[in-house]
């Protein structure tokens, strides 16, 4: 079984994220990037997948600033192979025609990526290459079994209130994955550091030119409405005074 | 033939989700400022007695068939296709659910229409729709329009009353005979959420922990506040996945929706995903170390600071006022 895991790199949201001065993008200058969340646990998936039932997994990544060390951090992890795509689009658009192209050139059986990605303005990768390879597809993915005998897939699926359906598909499919079955797996730092030494990423390019069919009008951080009101004070302070207004709510519990 | 905004109905287990409300409510407004029709797309198997609900849309597009009977993206892709096909819609709204996640974008690929996500509202200036869309988890918004005519907009629960998109009046019925639809993924069943400990919707207070409670052993915190005042924890999406608590503690778009009369939350940010789940609480109170939180957005009173030095020291001081 060929297990392709696509990531992408978003703007790590716990630096402060500032507008550029065309008021229409982010400052990129600033930014730090990280892979996105879900793609992390598409990767997760893949290696729970591959323990269970063998194959092989092969990581492609669009080019990012520190995305070398996700790749090799994926590879420390158990992948088999890493692929960096060079190419300067950011848009989601972009990036699945990108993958799609990439994708031509590597064999598959199925795809697992993130259900989406927080900047997810104008696509949804796992929804756009369902179309353009014209196979299967599935999102909010929280587990995958294979049936060797049958040859299929049960995937369960997230709905909302903790509310699951499971769904029956064959290969090749994309799958939009929500979280794996386990938290993505930690790795220490000497695999990482050997991986760095043993193997190589694989570059691929395309000479697909960015485009989009959207137009950012503004960007803009939001305006806040009816903020809280902050409580200043030292740390014993602001919790005592937080106490107080949690008790003349009448919300103290009484044992 | 009159240009049209098109909403697709969701509904599971015989009940339309109240994000179609919201939906139709707001596409009849952006319908009337275009002069466009608007109408309901439901696709189903039986479904025809949901009909007399959707009475603000002017049409409403049937197409029944034992293949849509839940709601797969690419079955329901091939039934908009095909509706499409005969009606060439101007702009499509769908819920931002996990139920309909994909169709959008299946269809925005399959038909070449731009599509535009994470939407919070929808506004009309100069004869084009302008949508404001809330991105990186709620820190940043952009003022984003289409390209071309159409487009495809996916729209965040809690944008609009839903109220305001329920009406009294008969919508004209058109039927719409279903392709052969194409199979490839097949709905097995359904999987009931684990039954906890602790009921998370039937609790008066609760103490969230997100992200910022940093790892498991320090929700012992939020368990000795949440013990003091008598409620239960709750989490967001992280601390679920990290499998930290038990998905019956999950708050927010997949989990469970809240209304507690206290809702603490320590270390969330406040994604519109977790927003989804805890908008109805009565009283909310934030602790995070981000003064730009966008928790901070919906809470009554708001501390900066760190949950793990917060907490306890919370704790203690209800536990004196109680005493004393």
């Amino acid at each position: 079984m060929n297990i392709v895991v696509l990531m992408r790199s978003v703007p790590d949201t716990v630096e402060e994220l500032e507008i550029d001065g065309s008021g229409k993008a982010l400052d990129t200058q600033w930014l730090r990037f990280i892979t996105s969340e879900s793609d992390e646990h598409a990767l997760e998936e893949a290696l729970i997948l591959k323990e269970r039932h063998g194959g092989s997994i092969t990581v492609v990544a669009m080019d990012a600033p520190e995305i070398d060390d996700a790749l090799f951090a994926a590879y420390a992890k158990g992948a088999d192979k890493v692929i960096r795509i060079s190419s300067e689009s950011r848009n989601v658009l972009t990036s699945a025609q990108v993958f799609a192209h990439t994708l031509k050139d590597i064999s598959y059986d199925i795809i697992l990526t993130g259900v989406q990605a927080i900047d997810d303005m104008d696509g949804q990768i796992a929804p756009f290459l369902s179309s353009s390879l014209n196979i299967a597809y599935l999102g909010v993915v929280t587990g995958l079994t294979f049936d060797d005998a049958a040859g299929t897939f049960s995937v369960k699926k997230e709905y909302a209130g903790g509310l699951r359906g499971e769904f029956i598909l064959s290969p090749p499919f994309v799958m939009g994955v929500q979280a794996a079955e386990k938290p993505p797996r930690y790795v220490p730092v000497a695999k990482i550091r050997a991986a760095m030494k043993n193997m190589a990423i694989e570059e691929a390019s395309t000479d697909i030119q960015p485009s989009s069919n959207i137009e950012i009008r503004k960007m803009y951080k939001p305006v806040v409405l009816g903020r809280a009101e902050i409580l200043e004070g030292s740390p014993q302070e602001v919790a005592e005074r937080l106490a107080s207004l949690i008790a003349e709510q009448g919300l103290l519990g009484v044992k | 033939m009159m240009k049209d905004i098109c909403v697709l109905v969701e509904h599971q287990r015989g009940k339309i989700a109240d994000i179609t409300f919201e939906m139709l409510g707001m596409g009849r407004e952006v319908a009337d400022a275009l002069g466009y029709s608007l109408n309901a797309i439901l696709l189903g198997n039986n479904v025809k007695g949901l009909v007399s609900q959707l009475g603000i849309a002017d049409n409403v597009l049937l197409m029944e068939h034992e293949a849509l009977s839940e709601l797969i993206p690419e079955t329901y892709l091939q039934a908009l296709n095909k509706i499409n096909d005969e009606r060439d819609s101007e702009v499509v709204l769908l819920g931002y659910t996990n139920m309909s996640m994909g169709v959008g974008a299946l269809l925005s690929s399959r038909l070449g229409i731009p599509f535009i996500n994470y939407c919070k509202n929808l506004k009309v200036e100069g004869g084009k729709i302008l949508a404001t869309c809330v991105l990186y988890g709620g820190k940043v918004e952009a003022e984003v329009s289409s390209s071309q005519d159409k487009a495809i907009f996916v729209i965040y629960a809690g944008a609009y009353p839903a109220d305001k998109g329920r009406a009294d009046r008969s919508p004209t019925i058109k039927d719409i005979s279903p392709p052969s639809f194409e199979r490839k993924v097949v709905f097995k069943t359904y999987i009931e959420p684990e039954v906890g400990d602790v009921d998370i919707t039937k609790q008066d207070i609760l103490i969230a922990v997100g992200r910022g409670i940093q790892n498991k052993e320090n929700i012992t915190l939020a368990e000795e506040l949440a013990s003091e005042l008598g409620g239960a924890v709750c989490a967001s999406r992280p601390i679920i996945d990290q499998g930290w608590l038990p998905m019956t503690r999950q708050v927010g778009k997949s989990g469970m929706i809240v209304k507690p009369k206290l809702y603490l939350a320590a270390g969330i940010s406040g994604a519109p995903e977790h927003q989804e789940g805890m908008r109805g609480s009565q009283f909310t109170v934030a602790i995070n170390t981000d003064p730009h939180a966008p928790i901070f957005d919906i809470s009554r009173y708001g501390i900066v600071g760190d949950a793990l030095e917060l907490l306890p020291l919370l704790t203690e001081a209800v536990r004196k006022k109680k005493g004393g």
